[in-house]
């Protein structure tokens, strides 16, 4: 039995955040500290022709950096080299970096950054998918192409000859800002004789120190990132931190000075990474009855400039393209393709919610095509233990997509609201509707991802005898410290307010991989796990303690063995679950080691004087495995689903020549107190055996859902089906007024 | 007339301090609090007032501090979220975020507990519509607002005025 | 932060005589700086191009509100969370404290003033359409003296405005005669709060039976202004409403307003919300009259 996991215990770090001494990095000073900044282009494709310094400021007292002030390789390394850190002759995106500047005065420093003048060449840009899988320019490699996937399995052929009804549809997906409330933000140490070190709002320290060692052609022991409190991530500062630090760093390193960066909000919303637009079509085969006999589906993202992390949203997209249902004949082409926007990136969900909202809206047509109700198309075709998905994973796990939608339709009231709103709404301005989504989500790194980060946690006593966990995995609010403490205090017996959890830095703390892709509970709280009862191992057969002990009797036992032997570690390295295989080159086998699974329903009414659609009730049941802190996975859910509410109703990024324009709080509109439903959320919970005491994933999950659950409610409500988010008012009116034409 | 480019004083009064500042009149009170008085407490979100992350108490009233000249703050009686707590004994409304799950990546908590704060010093016990109402102009991007819902409620039952 | 704070001068003189004396002494050198709700986001983003402002926000005479029987007078810098407190504007101008109540949020509503909305001269702003319904006069005063004149008349194009660089906006008189007028107003804005309208609506019909013996229409976020919707009031006035009249007072109005597309919304989808809201308040007579 556990004492902490599945009990709420309050956050770690809580009390600094309610008290405002918690310290960003725009909180931190440095003696001798300046500013620094960045001067971008200002067209989409181009190359640059003359760079000129506008007289009447004083250009001496700047530091001034361009890309022949690199030490090493002008990139930012990730998985191909091809985003450079600055350019020095072709532009590829509206907000490339070129020149960066530095100054103690930073009212001064602005006006520098506008009197620094760019001339260009342009060259003609791509801006859409389409064009760009056209190839009507080549901006990237031989053909736009970043990344392709093709997923096969069955008979396609025979499957279209045997269907009853094929339908068919397309879907389309916007670019979606991640809005963290804490803009981006770097301060940099760098000199010759120290090396650099950066500290900053971030997600992957390991990724900024990687990009940071080729950037400075400089050995690993001499890059050191620290991660300091971060004001929310969703994905936005897994990459791009790794400019910035690497901007900030360069200016350091030129000027011999500390120097800060910190994006202000258009700037960050401009310049830095936005989830993927994409367009899904679906070509689907059923029987008369309602089973599903192959579907084939077409899906393509914009990646924007670079390939960054294209290919892995890509991958994730692709393998989720199909989602929790049980089909023998599948065809997935994923493609990522290059435009002239600045690249798209991490955001919740990596791909998943784009291709779940295409397959979740085709669902619901397909179901209408055979006259049956969404739930019981999907009750019909849901996959089951046992079964083998489309990239031909055995699901050996306990699943049961059924219960979930008797679960979720039971407490949303499904069938009585949907049969009432039916009878109400004729003749009634406000239509009210009820939709639903069934989804999973694969938790960690896809395939063989995990095994090539093989990532390191730790755990050691300190000389007070105090423990003290050691992992890369940054608290971004989603709870990291938390859960942590939480976990090692029960393999350890102890209490959990004597775990401390060590502040990400890359000079003491072991590479436990990027927090991303719902891993840092499921994967690194493993390792956590493991390390823990390790250290313990090490302390009962060293004589120190015996079982069953007290847990002062624990810290004493600390205290000994770390005065006796110098230290007690305990460090483990992942391995992957027995049983796993998968293969790159066919992209079949275990995509993941396990799913979260859910089905969500969305509550709606439309008005339509002024096509505004309200969320009025949201449930949410899902099955994560063992919930290792109930209050803090409710608000991770709840969280997920706000964004995703935005996602279907709100968040429209305004692009004019690859440039996004309405980058203000104001003009980007995302859910306040006062636009959100009541979100309910449920658990069920089958412990995971290779989890911390059961635990899945959970952060990614709760995005999936909620849009195509609200674009269907708004279909049932208005009759109209919508194939695109965001379903503004001006789109909904659009729909509308089409179909009454 | 001074030139462009003068600072002026401005004496006000900070969480129960006196204090004299020099600032450029135009100066965001934002950027004073963070940068001369270290209250780096006050956060910046937007620069544009819309976040609400930067929010201060000013006369007893909730303000953007982005939007408020630092000769504006003459005269006034400014409380900070530095100012909130009586030494280690948090208000009821910062422990009920601690309880609740209020507070996630927490840059937005102080401006959102100052509100918080405000809202229950004019309405003791607020209505759903009410809390939503007095928190809207306070973004948060973590928790779909439903644990900081509940803070304000069950700092209400705390402090014994909810009905 | 945009702008560099040190070209920026923002000066305080003692009282009213003053402050309006040196806007007469330099003219078009000083500008008016009240709550900061408009003029600090615009220094924030780089976009405030004029450089000396006159703070008034300590100023006041310009803050009174006085009630006489037949108008009730609201000096300019009255905020939308004063507005919102006094009894007789919530009792008899319920369409002016909803405006007020639905501008920003909170922190904004206690900064923001009504007279810095209207000099602000958006188009998009939410307390003009009220005003407008309520037959406001604005009280100009410069150091040679005051003028009034009907808000109607105020905007005469996109952020032009019958405000000489000598004169401060003194205060907002509304007319205490349309208490018993049905009145409406909608703001559809971009989300529930904190929101810019898309297309906000204001009304008033004096009716008697279905039929309308006086009326005042007018609405935000359709035309450069703030626009009074005369010809279509012209048609509805001494009417019975019907469904007709409404298709007929939808048409009217769609050819009275001149919206736009911007990245907040699009002309089609102001144009058909105007003539929905319009019906809307028409139909809505109907009803209980």
């Amino acid at each position: 039995m556990t004492k902490y996991v599945g009990k709420s215990a309050p956050r770690k770090e809580g009390r600094d955040k309610v008290t405002g001494r918690a310290k960003y990095v725009d909180d931190l000073t440095f003696p001798g500290m300046v500013h620094g900044t960045t001067v971008r282009s200002n067209i989409a494709r181009g190359r640059i022709a003359g760079i000129h310094y506008e007289p009447l400021i004083p250009w001496n007292e700047f530091t001034i950096v361009t890309a022949k002030d690199i030490p090493g390789r002008n990139s930012i390394a990730l998985i191909l080299e091809d985003q450079p850190c600055l350019c020095d002759s072709q532009i590829n995106h509206p907000e490339e970096p070129i020149l960066l500047l530095a100054h103690s005065d930073r009212y001064l420093l602005e006006e520098a950054r506008r009197a620094v003048r760019v001339e260009f060449e342009p060259l003609p840009p791509v801006f859409t998918i389409d064009d760009s899988l056209a190839r009507k320019q080549v901006i990237w490699g031989e053909d736009n192409i970043f990344k392709s996937f093709l997923v096969k399995r069955g008979d396609m052929d025979a499957a279209w000859k045997a269907a009853d009804l094929v339908v068919e549809g397309e879907y389309l997906t916007g670019a979606q800002e991640q809005l963290y409330i804490e803009p981006n933000g770097m301060i940099a140490v760098a000199n010759p004789v120290d090396g650099v070190t950066v500290w900053g709002s971030m997600q992957c320290p390991f990724y900024i120190h990687k990009a940071l060692a080729a950037l400075f052609n400089l050995p690993n022991e001499r890059v050191r990132v620290v991660q300091t409190e971060t004001g929310g991530g969703f994905g936005g500062k897994e990459e791009y931190p790794s400019m910035i630090a690497a901007h900030a760093a360069l200016l350091a390193w030129k000027s011999g000075k500390p120097v800060k960066m910190i994006y202000d909000r258009a700037e960050d919303m401009a310049a830095t990474t936005k989830r993927h637009p994409s367009r899904t079509r679906h070509r689907t085969a059923v029987t008369r009855d309602g089973k599903l006999l192959a579907m084939e589906i077409d899906f393509a993202l914009d990646g924007g400039a670079y390939e960054t992390l294209s290919p892995v949203v890509l991958s994730r997209g692709t393998i989720h393209a199909a989602g929790p249902y049980f089909c023998p004949n599948v065809r997935i082409s994923g493609r990522a393709v290059a435009t002239n926007a600045p690249p798209h990136g991490a955001f919740r969900g990596f791909g998943a919610p784009q291709s779940i909202f295409a397959l979740e809206r085709h669902i619901d047509r397909v179901a209408k095509a055979v006259g049956l109700s969404p739930a019981e198309f999907r009750r019909r075709n849901f996959i089951q233990q046992d079964q083998t998905s489309a990239v031909g994973q055995v699901i050996h796990e306990q699943v049961d997509m059924i219960h979930l939608l008797n679960r979720a339709l039971q407490l949303s009231d499904y069938e009585a609201k949907t049969r009432r709103f039916a009878v109400e709404n004729p003749g009634n301005q406000l239509k009210r509707g009820m939709g639903l989504a069934a989804f999973m989500h694969g938790a960690g790194f896809t395939g063989s991802g995990e095994e090539y980060l093989a990532s390191v946690a730790g755990v050691e006593a300190t000389s007070d005898g105090a423990i003290r966990v050691l992992s890369a995995s940054t608290e971004i609010g989603q709870g990291t410290n938390t859960i942590f403490a939480q976990i090692a205090a029960d393999a350890l017996g102890i209490d959990y307010e004597s775990i401390e959890v060590a502040q990400p830095d890359t000079s003491i703390v072991p590479n436990s991989g990027p927090t991303v892709a719902s891993r840092t509970c499921m994967v690194v709280g493993k390792l956590v796990e493991s390390a823990a009862l390790g250290l313990k191992e090490t302390l009962l057969r060293s004589g120190f303690l015996t079982d069953p002990y007290s847990a002062d009797q624990f810290t004493v036992a600390c205290k000994h063995y770390v005065s006796r032997h110098g230290s007690l570690k305990s460090v483990v390295q992942y391995q992957p679950p027995p049983g796993i295989h998968w293969n790159d080159q066919t992209y079949q086998g275990d995509a993941y080691g396990t799913y979260g699974w859910a089905v969500y329903v969305a509550e709606v009414t439309v008005d339509t004087r002024t096509f505004e659609t309200r969320v009025d009730d949201f449930v949410a049941v899902q099955e994560v495995g063992k919930v290792v802190n109930p209050v803090l996975a409710t608000g991770q859910i709840e969280g997920g689903i706000a964004q995703g509410i935005g996602y279907a109703l709100y968040e429209n990024v305004f692009w004019r020549e690859g440039r996004m324009v309405n980058s203000q709080m104001t003009n980007y509109i995302m859910p306040t107190a006062a636009d959100l439903p009541r979100i309910r959320v449920f658990f069920e919970e089958h412990p995971y055996p290779y989890g911390p005491m059961g635990a899945k994933g959970i952060g990614e999950l709760p995005m999936d859902g909620p849009a195509p659950a609200i674009v269907n409610a708004i279909e049932q409500a208005t009759g109209v089906s919508i194939a695109k988010i965001p379903v503004t008012p001006e789109v909904l009116m659009e729909a509308l007024e089409a179909v009454h034409a | 007339m001074p030139e462009a480019g003068e600072k002026v004083t401005v004496a006000c009064s900070i969480n129960e301090k006196r204090v004299t500042l020099r600032a450029f009149p135009m100066e965001r009170l934002l950027d004073v609090l963070r940068r001369d008085l270290q209250l780096t407490g006050t956060k910046e979100g937007c620069g544009e007032g819309e976040c609400g992350a930067c929010s201060i108490l000013m006369n007893g009233e909730l303000v953007n501090s982005c939007l408020v000249p630092a000769l504006h703050a003459e005269g006034a009686e400014i409380v900070t979220i530095e100012g909130i707590a009586r030494g280690e004994e948090l208000h009821a409304v910062q422990q009920a975020f601690l309880e609740c799950g209020g507070a996630q990546c927490g840059i937005c908590t102080p401006g959102m507990v100052l509100a918080a704060v405000n809202l229950l010093d004019r309405t003791p016990s607020p209505t759903d519509a009410q809390i939503r109402d007095g928190l809207s102009g306070n973004l948060c991007r973590c928790t779909g607002y439903m644990r900081i819902f509940e803070a304000v409620l069950h700092a209400c039952r705390a402090t014994g005025i909810h009905k | 932060m945009r702008s560099n704070v040190a070209r920026f001068r923002l000066e305080t003189l003692p009282d009213l005589f003053s402050t309006l004396e040196l806007m007469a002494r330099e003219p078009c050198v000083w500008r008016p700086f009240a709550g900061g709700t408009d003029l600090m986001v615009l220094f924030e983003a780089g976009k405030l191009e004029h450089r000396n402002y006159l703070n008034i926000w300590h100023l006041p005479e310009l803050r009174r509100i006085e009630e006489t029987q037949e108008f009730i007078r609201i000096g300019a810098l009255t905020t939308y969370s004063k507005i919102l407190a006094q009894s007789t504007l919530q009792r008899e101008f319920p369409l002016l404290c909803r405006a007020a109540a639905e501008t920003g949020s909170v922190a904004t509503q206690n900064r923001g003033t009504l007279g810095g909305n209207i000099a602000n001269a958006s188009p998009a702003a939410d307390s003009p359409p009220a005003l407008l319904v309520y037959d406001a006069e604005l009280e100009l005063v410069s150091a040679a003296g005051a003028r009034w004149i009907p808000y109607h008349r105020f905007h005469s194009g996109y952020k032009v405005m019958d405000l000489l660089p000598t004169e401060l906006i003194h205060s907002i008189r509304l007319p205490r005669d349309k208490s018993s007028w049905r009145q409406h107003y909608r703001k559809v804005g971009t989300r529930k709060a904190q929101a810019i309208s898309k297309v906000c609506f204001a009304g008033a019909v004096d009716v008697s039976g279905h039929q309308v013996r006086e009326i005042r229409i007018a609405l935000g976020s359709v035309a450069p202004v703030v626009l009074r919707c005369t010809k279509t009031e012209d048609l509805l006035r001494g009417q019975t409403v019907s469904p007709d009249l409404v298709q007929t007072a939808r048409n009217t109005l769609a050819r009275e307003i001149a919206p736009i597309d911007d990245i907040r919304s699009t002309a089609r989808y102001r144009t058909r919300v105007a003539q929905n809201l319009l019906e809307e308040f028409l139909m809505g007579l109907g009803e209980s009259a």
